[in-house]
C-alpha cells in the first residue's frame, strides 16, 4: 500500500445518505475472478442517468467523494471498496460511515474521513456552484481545504497511522518477517510439507 | 496454573505477542485452498508485486463450483469453469499444488487434508471456508478465514489473531446404537443455539467423544461453525495417532516417534479452567433431526414439529413460526411422517466412507423409495476409490441410489446439484438454511443412517424403523 499523507483531487458532491453498498456496486458485478476492473460496476444503477453526477463534466474525473450520512450501509461486501479505488476514488467523506464499509476502506487504503454534516453541506455548496474545485484531504493534519473552505475530519488513530506508515495488514505483519523467519527455523522437522511423496 | 489443549497448540503458534490493544502474531502450519474464495487473494499479491511466502504449506482442490456427473466434460456454466480455471491458473504460477477434477486426489478441501495426512496433531490450520473446524478433530487449531485473510496468509504464513476463549463441551457416558456423532453435534447445537459458541473455541471431551472414531470426530468439530464457535477440537490418542499412521505425509522413522511423544502432550491440563463448561448425556441421546431453517432447530426423531405458541422466547418463536412457514411444515406433525423427495449422503460433514459404509449397510437389501431421489455423493475421488473397491457402490445403484463423482454437490446450490423450489431433502450435509440447497429448497439434518432409514421409507426415519 502507497503512504497516504496528503491527497488534492477533484470532489464529487453525492447529495444522498444512506447510500448502501448494493448501490455502490451490484450483486451482479461480483462474479468477477479478480481484485480490479470493478469501476464498471460502481454506482452502476445510478450512472445509466445521464444526469448522474458522475456523468457530469469534470466531476467525472473525481476522486473524493463527499456524500451524505451512514454512507456504507448493507453488505459486507469488499468489491465496494475495490469498485470505489478502481473507478479513482482516494477518499470519502461524510458524517457517517457504516462500520463494516469503513474496516474495509483501512484494510484497502481508502480514507474514510468523518466530517460534520455542517461542513460538508458547505462542502456542496461549494462543489456545486464551482464544478472541478480541487479538495484536498491532509491526513497528516486531519483537515479537509478546498478554496476559502477548511474544515476538521476524524479517522480513528490506528487506522490513520497505518494508512501514514503505507502499511495494509500484510505490510504491517511484514514488519515481523525475520520474526517469522525465526519462527519457520525452530518449527518440528517432522511437522508435513505439500511437497508431492512418492506412493506407498 | 494448567494450560487448555487450545492454549497450548496458540502459545506453540506465538510468532509474537501482541502488546495491549494489539492482536497477537500467529504462524499457520497448513493453508487450504479452493475455487471461491481464493482468485481475489492471488490477484492481491500480484498486485502488491508479493511473493506466497510457503507454497509448501499450501495446498488447493477443487469442490465448491464441481459437477458431480460427465466429470470429463468442461463445467457447463461459464462462472462456474471461469473460477475453476482461474484456479488452475494462479495454483500454476505460484506453485501451488493443485487436485483438479479427474485427479485420484481431488475432492471436498477438508475431507482430502486427513486424507492425505496433512492435518495432525498440533497443528494450526485454516482455509477461505467455514468448515475448516473439521480438522479440530485432530488436536490442531483450525478455522475459516475470509478472503483478506487468504491473501494475509499467502502472504506471510501469519495472521494477527485475539486469542479465543475456551469452552469444554462434556459428552459423557455411551451412545447407544443407531446414535451417531452427528446427532451429538445437532444435540450440541440445539442446546447452546447457533450463536452459543461465539468468540469461543470449543474442546469435545468425554468418554463418548473418546470412543468415537476419528471420521467421527471429524463430524462433530466440522458442524462448531454452526453453533457460532470459532473452532472445535478434540484432544489427540492412540485412535488419532493410529489413523494418522502410514499416510503419505505422516511422520515416518524416528520423526514419527518424536511427533508421537509430543502429540501426547496436547491434553488439557487436569488444573486447567475452561471460560465456560457445557454437559451433555451421551446415554440419552437418540437419533436427532432438524425441522426449522437453521441447525439449532432439532429435535430427536421421536418427536413432533414444534408448536411456536408454546415457544417463550418472543424471538425464538418468530423465528420457528418464520422456519415453519418456509419449511411448509404444521406444528404437531409426528417428525416421522414427514416426506422428502430426495435424501443427499455426502458433504465434508458426511462423505467419508464411514459414512458411507453406514448408510450402504442399512441399504443392503433395500430399494430406495420410488418416489425419492437419493444421491450418494463421496468426499473425495480416494473415498470414491475405497467404497468402489468393498462394493458399496454396488449396493447403492442396486437399491436406486445415484452414485457420483466427489464435491461439495448438493451441500451449497452453488453447482448443477440443487433442490427445486418446495422439494424436501434429508441431507447429511451441515446447513439448513433458506434456499441453502437451492432456491426454494427444504432441508432437514440428518446422519447417515436417518438418511439410508429415510430413503427406503420416504419419511425421516431411523434404521429401527425399517424392521
Amino acid at each position: 500500500m502507497e503512504p497516504f499523507t496528503s491527497h488534492t483531487g477533484v470532489g464529487v458532491p453525492l447529495r444522498r445518505s444512506n447510500v448502501d453498498t448494493d448501490q455502490i456496486i451490484p450483486a451482479v458485478y461480483l462474479k468477477r475472478v479478480t481484485r480490479t476492473g470493478f469501476e464498471d460496476g460502481l454506482f452502476a444503477a445510478w450512472r445509466a442517468d445521464e444526469n448522474f453526477i458522475l456523468n457530469q463534466g469534470p466531476f467525472r474525473g473525481g476522486s473524493v467523494l463527499v456524500a451524505g450520512p451512514d454512507f456504507g450501509t448493507g453488505s459486507s461486501r469488499e468489491h465496494a471498496v475495490w469498485a470505489l479505488m478502481d473507478y479513482g476514488f482516494r477518499v470519502v467523506i461524510s458524517s457517517r460511515f457504516a462500520d463494516i464499509f469503513r474496516g474495509n476502506a483501512g484494510k484497502q487504503g481508502l480514507v474514510a474521513a468523518q466530517c460534520e454534516q455542517s461542513d460538508i453541506e458547505l462542502l456542496w455548496k461549494l462543489l456545486e456552484n464551482e464544478p472541478g474545485t480541487e479538495v484536498t484531504v491532509d491526513l497528516a493534519a486531519k483537515t479537509v481545504r478546498a478554496k476559502d473552505f477548511s474544515a476538521p475530519f476524524q479517522i480513528d488513530d490506528y487506522t490513520r497511522w497505518r494508512l501514514l506508515e503505507g502499511l495494509d495488514d500484510i505490510g504491517l505483519t511484514l514488519r515481523n518477517v525475520d520474526a517469522i523467519g525465526e519462527f519457520e527455523t525452530g518449527r518440528a522437522t517432522w511437522l508435513p510439507t505439500t511437497n508431492p511423496v512418492a506412493a506407498g | 496454573m494448567g494450560r487448555t489443549l487450545a492454549e497450548k497448540v496458540w502459545d506453540a503458534h506465538l510468532v509474537r505477542k501482541g502488546d495491549g490493544a494489539e492482536p497477537d502474531l500467529i504462524y499457520i502450519d497448513l493453508h487450504l485452498v479452493h475455487e471461491v474464495t481464493s482468485p481475489q487473494a492471488f490477484d492481491g499479491l500480484r498486485l502488491a508485486g508479493r511473493k506466497l511466502r510457503r507454497p509448501d504449506l499450501t495446498i488447493a482442490t477443487e469442490d465448491h463450483n464441481v459437477p458431480t456427473v460427465d466429470v470429463e466434460l468442461p463445467i457447463a456454466d461459464p462462472v462456474s469453469r471461469t473460477q475453476v480455471e482461474t484456479l488452475r491458473r494462479n495454483c500454476a504460477e505460484f506453485g501451488v499444488r493443485l487436485h483438479p477434477m479427474g485427479d485420484a486426489e481431488q475432492g471436498i478441501v477438508h475431507v482430502v487434508g486427513p486424507q492425505l495426512g496433512l492435518t495432525q496433531p498440533g497443528m494450526t490450520v485454516v482455509c477461505g471456508d467455514s468448515h475448516t473446524s473439521t480438522h479440530g478433530a485432530f488436536g490442531s487449531i483450525a478455522f475459516g478465514i475470509g478472503t483478506s485473510e487468504v491473501e494475509h496468509v499467502m502472504a506471510t504464513q501469519t495472521l494477527p489473531l485475539k486469542p479465543f476463549k475456551t469452552m469444554a463441551i462434556n459428552v459423557n457416558g455411551t451412545l447407544r446404537p443407531g446414535v451417531t456423532s452427528k446427532d451429538v453435534i445437532l444435540a450440541v447445537i440445539a442446546k447452546i443455539g447457533t450463536g452459543g459458541g461465539q468468540g469461543y473455541i470449543l474442546e469435545y471431551r468425554g468418554e463418548a467423544i473418546e470412543a468415537m472414531s476419528m471420521e467421527a470426530r471429524m463430524t462433530v468439530c466440522n458442524m462448531s461453525i454452526e453453533a457460532g464457535a470459532r473452532a472445535g477440537m478434540i484432544a489427540p490418542d492412540d485412535t488419532t495417532f493410529d489413523y494418522i499412521e502410514g499416510r503419505p505425509h505422516a511422520p515416518k522413522g524416528a520423526d514419527w516417534d518424536a511427533a508421537v511423544e509430543y502429540w501426547r502432550s496436547l491434553r488439557t491440563d487436569d488444573d486447567a479452567t475452561f471460560d465456560t463448561e457445557v454437559d451433555i448425556d451421551a446415554d440419552t441421546l437418540t437419533p436427532f433431526v432438524t425441522w426449522g431453517t437453521n441447525p439449532g432447530q432439532g429435535l430427536p426423531l421421536g418427536a413432533s414439529v414444534p408448536d411456536p405458541a408454546d415457544i417463550g422466547d418472543e424471538n425464538a418463536k418468530v423465528a420457528a413460526e418464520k422456519a415453519l412457514a418456509y419449511m411448509g411444515l404444521e406444528p404437531g406433525t409426528p417428525l416421522r411422517d414427514i416426506h422428502v423427495d430426495t435424501v443427499f449422503l455426502g458433504s465434508c460433514t458426511n462423505g467419508r466412507i464411514e459414512d458411507l459404509r453406514a448408510a450402504a449397510a442399512v441399504l443392503q437389501g433395500r430399494k430406495v423409495a420410488s418416489d425419492v431421489r437419493m444421491l450418494v455423493v463421496p468426499g473425495s475421488m480416494r473415498v470414491r476409490a475405497q467404497a468402489e473397491s468393498e462394493g458399496l457402490d454396488k449396493v447403492f445403484t442396486e437399491a436406486g441410489a445415484e452414485w457420483r463423482s466427489a464435491g461439495c454437490s448438493m451441500c451449497l446450490g452453488m453447482n448443477p446439484d440443487q433442490l427445486k423450489p418446495g422439494e424436501r431433502s434429508a441431507s447429511t450435509s451441515n446447513r439448513n438454511f433458506e434456499g441453502r440447497q437451492g432456491k426454494g429448497g427444504r432441508t432437514h439434518l440428518v446422519s447417515p443412517l436417518v438418511a439410508a432409514a429415510t430413503a427406503v421409507r420416504g419419511t425421516l426415519s431411523s434404521p429401527a424403523d425399517l424392521d
